[in-house]
């Protein structure tokens, strides 16, 4: 806090300058704060920076149509701007009134036609996008079946036999000999969209409805993204994450994954708690008698990098802490706090951090 | 600018009533029209997307007695009308009270069709989609219908305690509209559900 | 505003007790009142809708923020949007159409002014139930009353499984019930405009604000319904176990968006179209000419009028459409863009050499023209399937979607506000102050919507209560919510000055602003009958046919 020393003012002057202070400060470091990244447009989720060839197609129509808008909006405001100032009453102007013009056929014609011309270039253009991302070829795709639930993804591999939640791996694609992933898009409840720019524009997951789309991203690393269709509660937090691997790691996930659950004798007591409690109602850990479907699959948790669909990292504490109580990390969330007491929730920890 | 307030030259006119009025319930009639068509968008769409239940081949028959009636009662609600423009009252009595007859006789006909679908059908609202939207579409015409009645009711009543007149004969004629209206639904609500449903 | 006796300016009048005076507004039938209720209404709507952006707004300043929880943000989204669109933009359009059009027609009031009466009572009765909401129910997960579904609430989020309790019935029933209102002034509008002309007036001389209005009229008759008519089947599916939206039972949850986007985008032309009529009158007066081609402008207003009503589907492009589908609401979309630039540059083209003064409504309609433009460009980006695929759903659509309503309507409609303030109030309103209104609004409105489209583009989808920080969206979230507070600013000003020149303001007169149509003829503010005696009139501009007889317009139409 601020306060300044002021012989010559009164005292109620003294109060409300150092609360201007106060508030000049907060702001300032709100500002400071917002801005201590550079101001660029650097952003992992950014819509110009295309990774697969959907979000390319994308880029370049969008690029096209910038380009044609840009000129419109040059033209028109410079029109604009010349007429408001030309056309300004002066004020050595007389009363007299302009010259009434009704109207001119040859000028409608001319901004009539112009713009449909736009509009035939632009629609063939976008008809072209619409069909080649909507109506692929695509083999040797990799098939995945993305399921959206409050407030979590669920992701099943068909063909090989995985069941996985919330961090989606896929192989990256040579543009020579792609290998592109499909993944077919089914809700548990409400509208959700999958949305992670970089890789393609984005398509909504709705009930009793199966969509699908595809990605095959040219380059590995982890690609963000998050819901894009309000579905309740926590929405905000329906996060995104896509591992793009090279072709010996995504393999090698697949083998990891497929495998039944490992499960130690170290743990056995946390194992009895989690077996005995209504935990297995909503999960699944394969090989044991947890067969729930309605939260996410828990055979390979300590595989992902992140709990509760990317709000929290994987660490003890926010693991145990979500047991606890996922409301406190993120409330609205369907799981209840399970009322287990201090010592059940290490034990259940413990054993939940040998589902590698 | 000049600040001058300008007098315009005045004229020798009415607004005649009778042209807003009609004018009023053909709009209205293009609202309910459009509420109508949803409900029937809706039925056409989940023609056959039942999951389980009774289908409309299974339980519906055609509404032979209840469309007579419906459609005589705009032929008997014409006359009415015409009666009371020529002023004969009483001869519009009569073919109002029948009007109103022939739309009760339509409802005990629908109340009839659901006791039946209902109890010896096993049809309800919460069925299936076919229970749901063939329920909406013709209880939506029927409170249409009986709307329709309220507005007959009180005409009569009207009627009979005389203050009905010759000079009344326009807003009959925009009532009127209102129940060739719902006629015509009831001619869009058999096909639909009656036999291209089915 | 008040009641105006004006038959013998001597006489003396007896002020009567309060009791009577309200009375008599709680109970008139007179356009001139029930239209200024309507506008006083969707002012108090406006600040309150305006708080519920703040909240938003503060919330969103900086990620993982702790202003609000999630349960209070939804609902605030929600209520902002459904606020916005149905009490204050919808009456604000019908408020300035009850008070001007008998007076531009020459005619002593609406066609059928209790119907008038009762729809006004129909949306204000609706309001206060949407509010009422915040005082009882259990909204989802019980989190407390109004609704949180958001303003077009999707189903099944609607459902009672997913919406427990009544928040999503205080928004399905308010809006029934305010939407029957909203049928029942369009019936009246396209009434009073087809029969109640004065003589002389045929349709073709008309103000083109009626005709604008006719089509919007129209469109609320044809689009308005269809909405109620979802509502109900959401009322049959929550309370009497239909399966209307119930995809457990093989019900759709896109035929909801269907229904609701037939109604949902022919609704924000009926929105933007009395913006346009407001423009229509503005800019000839103040750029002293006539409307630089009235035919072509009819035309195109009626041809948006029916396009718009075939291309609700671009709002659903995500959901997985053919791609036939797609291609044709793209079509239909880009069409409509045509007739509505027809319209920008008849406008331009009217204030080419005119003598242009630039009083606050023509610095408004200005600003409105530059948004709307700007506004339409980003909807030909969003018309691209494609691009929508990535900006749809986002804070580029948000930016999007404000910048006509705010740019646009709003902008057009604050010109209309201080054109027709000196003939409803009689008074003039303080220049200087709304010059300051307008330099202050267009500041704030561009801080916040011209920064708002940068997220979207780097990736931010709508209606999320908080952000991650990293994505890069800080930055850009601060400027939006900084500019929130500059555009609350520049609304007390206009609040201020409205109040102090209704007070103490300058006498206007009849005609302050030297224009030509017949609600200038009549006088400030009009008396309950409007005219002494039915006007007659022989072209579009009757009281330049008054002012210029030697040049009247009949001799060149």
């Amino acid at each position: 806090m601020i306060t300044l020393s002021n012989p010559g003012g009164s005292k109620k002057d003294c109060v409300k300058r150092s609360m201007l202070q106060r508030a000049l400060l907060i702001v300032f470091s709100l500002v400071s704060q917002a801005f201590a990244e550079p101001m660029t447009f650097a952003s992992p989720t950014n819509i110009f920076a295309p990774a697969s060839t959907p979000a390319h197609s994308i880029y370049g129509l969008s690029l096209l149509v910038l380009g044609i808008t840009a000129c419109i909006f040059t033209i028109v405001v410079g029109l604009m701007t010349y007429i408001v100032v030309k056309f300004r009453r002066r004020p050595e102007d007389d009363d007299r009134e302009p010259a009434q013009v009704y109207g001119s056929i040859q000028v409608e014609v001319a901004w009539t036609v112009i713009p449909i011309l736009i509009v035939v270039v632009l629609f063939m253009a976008t008809a072209r996008v619409i069909a080649s991302v909507q109506s692929p070829t695509l083999d040797n795709a990799v098939k995945v079946t993305a399921v959206g639930h409050q407030f979590w993804w669920e992701y099943r591999y068909p063909g090989l036999n995985i069941v996985t939640a919330n961090e989606l791996h896929i192989p990256v694609s040579d543009p020579v000999h792609p290998t592109p992933t499909l993944i077919t898009l089914l809700s548990a409840d409400t509208d959700h969209s999958f949305w992670v720019p970089r890789l393609a524009g984005k398509t909504d997951l709705i009930p009793n409805r199966t969509n699908s789309m595809w990605i095959d991203p040219q380059q590995t690393g982890l690609f963000l993204g998050q819901c894009a269709q309000y579905c309740g509660t926590q929405h905000a937090k329906m996060l995104l994450r896509v591992y793009v691997q090279s072709r010996e790691e995504f393999d090698r996930w697949v083998r990891e994954q497929s495998q039944s659950a490992h499960l130690s004798d170290t743990v056995s007591e946390g194992r009895r708690i989690f077996e005995n409690t209504a935990c297995t109602k909503c999960h699944v850990v394969t090989g044991t008698p947890a067969t729930g479907q309605f939260g996410p699959d828990l055979s390979h948790l300590m595989s992902r990098e992140t709990i509760g669909a990317g709000v929290a990292a994987n660490t003890h504490e926010n693991l145990r802490q979500w047991i606890k109580n996922p409301g406190a990390i993120k409330p609205g969330a369907l799981m209840p706090a399970m009322g287990l007491n201090e010592h059940e929730l290490d034990a259940v920890t413990a054993y939940l951090e040998t589902l590698r | 600018m000049s600040a001058a307030s300008a007098t315009v030259p005045a004229a020798e006119f009415r607004w005649s009533p009778a042209v807003r009025g009609q004018l009023g319930m053909y709009c209205l009639i293009a609202a309910e029209a459009a509420i109508f068509t949803i409900f029937v968008v809706a039925y056409l769409f989940y023609l056959g997307k039942s999951l389980n239940g009774p289908t409309p081949r299974e339980v519906l028959h055609f509404p032979v007695a209840m469309t007579i009636c419906l459609l005589s009662s705009s032929v008997s609600i014409h006359l009415a009308a015409s009666s009371l423009r020529k002023g004969r009252i009483g001869t519009f009595a009569g073919w109002w009270f029948l009007t109103l007859a022939l739309g009760a006789a339509f409802l005990l006909g629908t109340a009839l069709e659901w006791r039946h679908l209902i109890y010896e059908k096993r049809l309800t609202i919460q069925t299936n989609l076919f229970g749901t939207t063939y329920y909406s579409l013709v209880g939506l015409h029927a409170f249409h219908v009986v709307v329709g009645l309220v507005g007959l009711s009180t005409v009569l009543l009207l009627t009979l305690l005389g203050s009905v007149r010759r000079q009344h004969s326009q807003r009959v004629d925009v009532f009127a509209l209102y129940w060739h209206f719902v006629d015509s639904v009831w001619i869009v609500v058999v096909m639909v559900v009656y036999v291209i449903g089915r | 505003m008040s009641t105006n006796p004006i038959t013998w300016p001597e006489a003396e009048v007896v002020s009567r007790p309060f009791v009577d005076r309200l009375h008599e507004w709680v109970t008139t039938v007179d356009h001139k009142r029930l239209g200024l209720m309507y506008i006083f209404y969707a002012l108090i709507f406006l600040v309150i809708g305006g708080i519920e952006a703040a909240i938003m707004r503060v919330q969103l300043s900086a990620a993982h923020n702790n202003f609000v929880s999630p349960q209070v943000f939804n609902q605030m989204f929600t209520m902002h949007g459904t606020t916005m669109i149905f009490f204050v933009a919808m009456p604000l359009v019908f408020g300035f159409a009850n008070y001007l059009l008998p007076l531009m027609l020459g005619a002593r009031d609406m066609a059928f002014p209790r119907l008038n009466a009762f729809s006004f009572w129909l949306t204000a009765f609706g309001g206060i139930l949407l509010y009422f909401s915040f005082l009882g129910g259990n909204g989802l997960y019980g989190a407390g009353g109004a609704p949180d579904v958001g303003w077009f609430a999707y189903a099944p989020l609607t459902a009672p499984t997913f919406s427990p309790g009544h928040s999503t019935d205080f928004w399905t029933l308010s809006l029934l019930v305010s939407g029957f209102g909203s049928i029942g002034t369009a019936i009246n509008i396209i009434a009073t405009i087809l029969c109640m002309r004065c003589p002389g007036m045929e349709l073709r001389k008309m103000p083109l604000f009626a005709w604008l209005n006719l089509v919007m009229a129209g469109m609320v008759i044809l689009a308005v319904s269809p909405l109620s008519a979802a509502q109900i089947m959401l009322l049959i599916d929550r309370y009497l176990g239909g399966h209307f939206f119930d995809t457990q039972a093989g019900g759709s949850a896109v035929i909801w968006m269907h229904f609701f986007w037939i109604f949902g985008h022919p609704e924000v032309y009926v929105l933007v179209i009395p913006a346009f009529a407001m423009a229509s009158e503005i800019v000839p007066v103040f750029s002293r000419k006539p409307i630089f081609g009235y035919p072509v402008m009819v035309a195109a207003t009626v041809c948006i009028g029916f396009i718009g009503m075939s291309v609700w589907a671009h709002h659903m492009f995500t959901i997985g459409m053919s791609s036939n589908a797609n291609t044709f609401f793209v079509l239909s979309t880009m069409a409509i863009s045509v007739p509505t630039g027809i319209k920008i540059f008849n406008w331009l083209a009217t204030m080419w050499g005119g003598k242009i003064e630039f009083k606050a409504p023509m610095l408004f309609i200005v600003g409105f023209l530059f948004q709307f433009l700007i506004a339409g460009l980003t909807g030909i980006m969003l018309s691209i399937a494609p691009f929508d695929w990535q900006l749809g759903n986002s804070y580029f659509v948000v930016a999007h979607f404000h910048y006509v309503i705010v740019g646009g309507i709003l902008f057009a409609v604050f010109g209309g506000f201080y054109y027709w303030f000196p003939k409803m109030s009689g008074k003039m309103y303080d220049e200087k102050l709304a010059k300051i209104h307008f330099c202050l609004f267009f500041v704030g409105f561009h801080l916040t919507f011209d920064f708002m489209h940068i997220p979207g583009l780097l990736g931010m989808p709508r209606r999320i209560y908080t952000y991650e920080p990293g994505r890069g969206w800080d930055a850009w979230n601060l400027l939006v919510t900084i500019g929130v507070f500059v555009q609350a600013l520049s609304v007390l000003v206009f609040a201020v000055n409205l109040l102090w020149s209704y007070l103490k303001g300058n006498l206007a007169g009849n005609d302050p602003w030297d224009a030509w149509t017949l609600e200038w003829s009549a006088n400030s503010p009009p008396p309950a009958y409007n005219f002494a005696s039915v006007p007659t009139v022989k072209s579009r501009r009757p009281l330049w046919d008054l002012k210029h007889p030697e040049d009247p317009d009949w001799k060149y139409e």
